[in-house]
C-alpha cells in the first residue's frame, strides 16, 4: 500500500529531539518494574491535534484502561520524519520496549533500519507498505466510511453541491473522495462535487480559506481530508453542515456535524499487545475495515432524517458484513474508461494504488 | 457579483493576519533588528486573544491580552539581543520554538472552546451599498486597524522625527548612538512594538479567521510576512500590497479550483509566494533605491562601549 497520509514533515522542529529525549528519560525512571510489557508510542503530531495522533493517543489510553498496570506504557510526541524519529525509536527499542507503535507514514524506514538492529521487539507501523519479520503494518478502510458519510451527505444537500477539502493527490485521498462522490451518487443522482486541494495536512487558516470558498461558491455539505476542525467551524458559523475527520469534531460544529469518522485505533493495539503478551505475536498486515471495529462513525446528527439513517447504517452494515463494497463493477473512471466489469469488486492492491478520479466528478486530478 | 464579493471579503480576511505581523517586522528592521522570531510571537498573540476572549467574554480583552502577550515576546526578544547581546539569528530561531512552545502548554485547555462571530464594523449608510458596501464599510474593526497601522508607519518614517531617528539607527548605530540617540531604547520600543503587531496577526487567525485553537496553527505565516518585508524593500506600502497580493492569489486560487479552472493544484498552490515575489522584486528592482531602503545595520549587534 501507498498509503501517505503521513509523509508529512508538519511538526518538524528542531526542539523536537531535546523534547523527545525528555520525554524517554521521564519514561525510562518510571519503568522500573521489569516484569511489565513496556509499549511504545512515537506520534508525529501534538497529541493536541485533535486529529491524527490524539486518536492514536486514545488508542494507548483504551490499552491502559485494558491492561491496566501489567503494561507500562511510553510516548513521545511531535516527533518529525527524520533523523529525529530514528533515534527515537532507537532509544524506546534500546530501553527495554517490547512492542512499539511508529504512528506516521514517514516513520517507515526509520522503524525498518530500527527493527533490524532489535530483532527481539516488535515493531508495528501504521499506513506503511514495508514489513519484516518483527515489523507488522496496520491501517484502517477509511473510504467505507466515506462512503457512509457520502449517502448522508447526498441525501442532506440542498444545492446538490457538496465541497471537499483534500490534502494531496495521493491514493489515500483519491480513493476518499471517489468513495464519497459513489455514496452520494447512489442516493442523488443530481449531486456535484467541488474538490479544492490545499497541498497541506494542517494549516487552520488555509483550510477555513477553502471551506469559505466551497460555501459562498455554493457547497452546503463539506467534506475533509485534513487535519485541523476548521472547516468544521467554518460549516457551523455558516449555517452549514460538515463531516468530521479523526476525531469527533461535534466540539467545534454541534449543529454542523453530520458524523465524524473516527479513527478507532484501540482494539488493534489491545488485540496486539495481548499476542505479545501471550507470545503468539507474528508479522502481518492489518487493514482494518468498519467490521474490525476500527473505523467508528460519531453519533449521527439529529437533524438528519430518520429514512437518511437507515439509508447510512444499511450500507454501513453491509460494508461491514462484506456484502457491499464501495468499488463494485461496473465502474468507469472519469475518463470513460472501464476499470471494474460488472459485478467485479476493485482489489486491494488497485484500490491502494488508486489514481484517477471515477466517472462523473468534475475537475482534473494530477499525477 | 455576490462571489466577486464574497471573493474580496475572503482576501482581506487571509490578508490581514500578514498585514499585522510584516509591519511590525519592517518597523523593527528599519530600527537595524533582525527578528525571526514573527511565527512565535503570532502564535503566542493567537492563543493569548482567543483564552482572553474565552475568560474575559469580551473581544477587546481578548485583543489587548494578545497585544500584550505579543509584545512581552518582543520584550523578551530585547532583553536578550540588546541588553545581552546575544546574537539574534538565533535568538530569533529560539523565540519561535518557545512560542510555538508556550502556545501549545497554555492552550492545552481551550482547543474545542468556542467563541462568537467576531463582529462586523458596518459603516452606517455606506455599508448597504452594493459591492463596495460591504468590502469598503463592512469589514471587522481589525481590518481597519491593520490598514491604519501601514499608514501610520509609513507616515511614522516619512515625515516624522522619531521616524527618521529609527532610521538613522538602522543605518549606522554607532553614529547615531554618538550623536546622543538611545539605540537600545529605540530598539526596545521597535521590539516591543513589533511584537504587539504579530500578537495581534495570530489573534486575527484564531479570533476571526478560523475561529479556533490549535496547536501550531499560524502554520509559517510568521516567515511569510519576514519576507514580504525583504520583497517589499522595507516599504510600508509595499508590505501592504505584498500581504494582498499573496492572499489573493491564495483565495482566488482554491476559488478557481472550486470553479473547475484545469490548473494542477500544485501549480496553483505555488502561485501566492510565486506571484507575490516576482512582483514585489519587479516594482523594487531599482538596486539604488533599494540599497538605500534597506537597513545597513540589520542584524548587527550593538555594542554601546564602541
Amino acid at each position: 500500500m501507498s498509503l501517505m497520509k503521513h509523509s508529512k514533515m508538519k511538526y518538524s522542529k528542531p526542539i523536537v529531539g531535546a523534547l523527545a529525549a525528555l520525554a524517554l528519560a521521564v519514561g525510562a525512571a518510571s519503568a522500573l518494574a521489569a516484569d511489565k510489557v513496556k509499549v511504545g508510542f512515537v506520534y508525529v503530531g501534538p497529541i493536541g491535534d485533535h486529529g491524527w495522533s490524539y486518536q492514536h493517543h486514545e488508542g494507548l489510553k483504551a490499552l491502559k484502561a485494558k491492561f491496566g498496570d501489567k503494561i507500562e506504557t511510553t510516548h513521545v510526541e511531535k516527533v518529525s520524519e527524520g533523523p529525529d524519529a530514528e533515534r527515537v525509536i532507537q532509544q524506546l527499542a534500546a530501553k527495554g520496549h517490547k512492542i512499539i507503535f511508529t504512528t506516521s507514514f514517514g516513520y517507515m524506514n526509520p522503524t525498518l533500519k530500527v527493527a533490524k538492529r532489535f530483532p527481539k521487539v516488535m515493531f508495528e507501523h501504521s499506513t506503511g507498505f514495508k514489513r519484516a519479520k518483527n515489523v507488522s503494518t496496520y491501517n484502517i478502510r477509511f473510504y467505507e466510511g466515506r462512503y457512509v458519510a457520502g449517502i448522508i451527505a447526498g441525501k442532506m444537500t440542498k444545492s446538490n453541491t457538496i465541497g471537499y477539502i483534500a490534502s494531496f493527490p495521493i491514493p489515500e485521498v483519491v480513493m476518499g473522495i471517489n468513495a464519497a462522490y459513489l455514496g452520494a451518487k447512489s442516493v442523488n443522482p443530481n449531486v456535484k462535487f467541488k474538490v479544492i486541494w490545499v497541498s497541506t495536512w494542517f494549516d487552520p487558516g488555509k483550510e477555513a480559506d477553502a471551506a469559505k470558498a466551497l460555501t459562498d461558491q455554493g457547497a452546503d455539505v463539506l467534506f475533509q481530508h485534513t487535519d485541523s476542525p476548521a472547516a468544521m467551524k467554518l460549516a457551523e458559523q455558516k449555517g452549514k453542515f460538515a463531516i468530521g475527520q479523526a476525531s469527533n469534531m461535534g466540539a467545534f460544529g454541534p449543529k454542523a456535524q453530520l458524523t465524524a469518522l473516527v479513527n478507532n485505533w484501540g482494539p488493534y493495539y489491545i488485540k496486539r499487545v495481548q499476542a505479545v503478551m501471550d507470545g503468539t505475536w507474528k508479522s502481518g498486515d492489518t487493514w482494518g475495515g468498519i467490521d474490525s471495529g476500527m473505523l467508528k462513525f460519531a453519533a449521527w446528527n439529529k437533524a438528519i432524517p430518520a429514512d437518511v439513517v437507515k439509508l447510512a447504517e444499511a450500507a454501513r452494515d453491509q460494508i461491514s458484513s462484506g456484502k457491499l463494497h464501495p468499488f463494485t463493477g461496473p465502474m468507469k473512471k472519469q475518463d470513460g474508461t472501464m476499470f471494474l466489469k460488472a459485478g467485479e469488486k476493485i482489489s486491494d492492491r488497485a484500490l491502494s494504488g488508486m489514481n484517477f478520479y471515477v466517472e462523473g466528478l468534475d475537475g482534473k486530478l494530477s499525477k | 457579483m455576490d462571489l466577486t464579493v464574497s471573493i474580496i471579503l475572503g482576501i482581506i480576511i487571509a490578508a490581514t493576519p500578514l498585514v499585522f505581523a510584516a509591519i511590525g517586522e519592517l518597523t523593527v528592521e528599519k530600527s537595524g533588528v533582525l527578528n525571526l522570531g514573527v511565527e512565535g510571537m503570532m502564535i503566542v498573540g493567537a492563543i493569548a486573544g482567543f483564552a482572553g476572549t474565552i475568560e474575559s467574554g469580551s473581544f477587546t480583552a481578548g485583543i489587548i491580552a494578545a497585544i500584550i502577550a505579543g509584545a512581552m515576546m518582543g520584550l523578551l526578544f530585547a532583553f536578550l539581543t540588546q541588553t545581552l547581546l546575544a546574537n539574534q539569528v538565533a535568538t530569533g530561531l529560539a523565540l519561535t520554538m518557545f512560542g510555538l512552545g508556550i502556545a501549545a502548554l497554555w492552550g492545552q485547555g481551550y482547543s474545542g472552546k468556542s467563541l462568537p462571530t467576531f463582529p462586523k464594523f458596518a459603516v452606517p449608510g455606506l455599508s448597504d451599498l452594493p459591492i463596495i458596501g460591504p468590502i469598503l464599510f463592512g469589514q471587522d474593526a481589525l481590518v481597519y486597524l491593520s490598514i491604519a497601522l501601514v499608514l501610520g508607519v509609513s507616515w511614522f518614517f516619512a515625515r516624522t522625527r522619531n521616524g527618521l531617528v529609527v532610521r538613522a539607527i538602522g543605518e549606522n548605530h554607532e553614529a547615531a548612538n554618538a550623536i546622543g540617540y538611545g539605540v537600545v531604547r529605540y530598539r526596545y520600543l521597535a521590539l516591543m512594538f513589533s511584537g504587539g503587531c504579530s500578537g495581534l496577526g495570530g489573534a486575527y487567525l484564531s479570533i476571526v479567521q478560523t475561529p479556533l485553537w490549535v496547536e501550531n496553527m499560524t502554520a509559517g505565516r510568521g516567515w511569510i510576512a519576514l519576507a514580504l518585508v525583504v520583497f517589499a524593500a522595507w516599504r510600508p506600502m509595499r508590505v501592504l500590497l505584498g500581504a494582498y497580493l499573496f492572499g489573493g492569489i491564495t483565495i482566488l486560487q482554491l476559488h478557481s479550483q472550486g470553479l473547475g479552472v484545469d490548473i494542477e493544484p500544485q501549480i496553483l498552490s505555488m502561485l501566492p509566494y510565486l506571484a507575490t515575489i516576482i512582483v514585489l522584486v519587479i516594482i523594487s528592482r531599482d538596486k539604488v533605491k533599494a540599497k538605500l531602503n534597506a537597513p545597513a545595520c540589520l542584524g548587527q549587534t550593538f555594542y554601546a562601549a564602541s
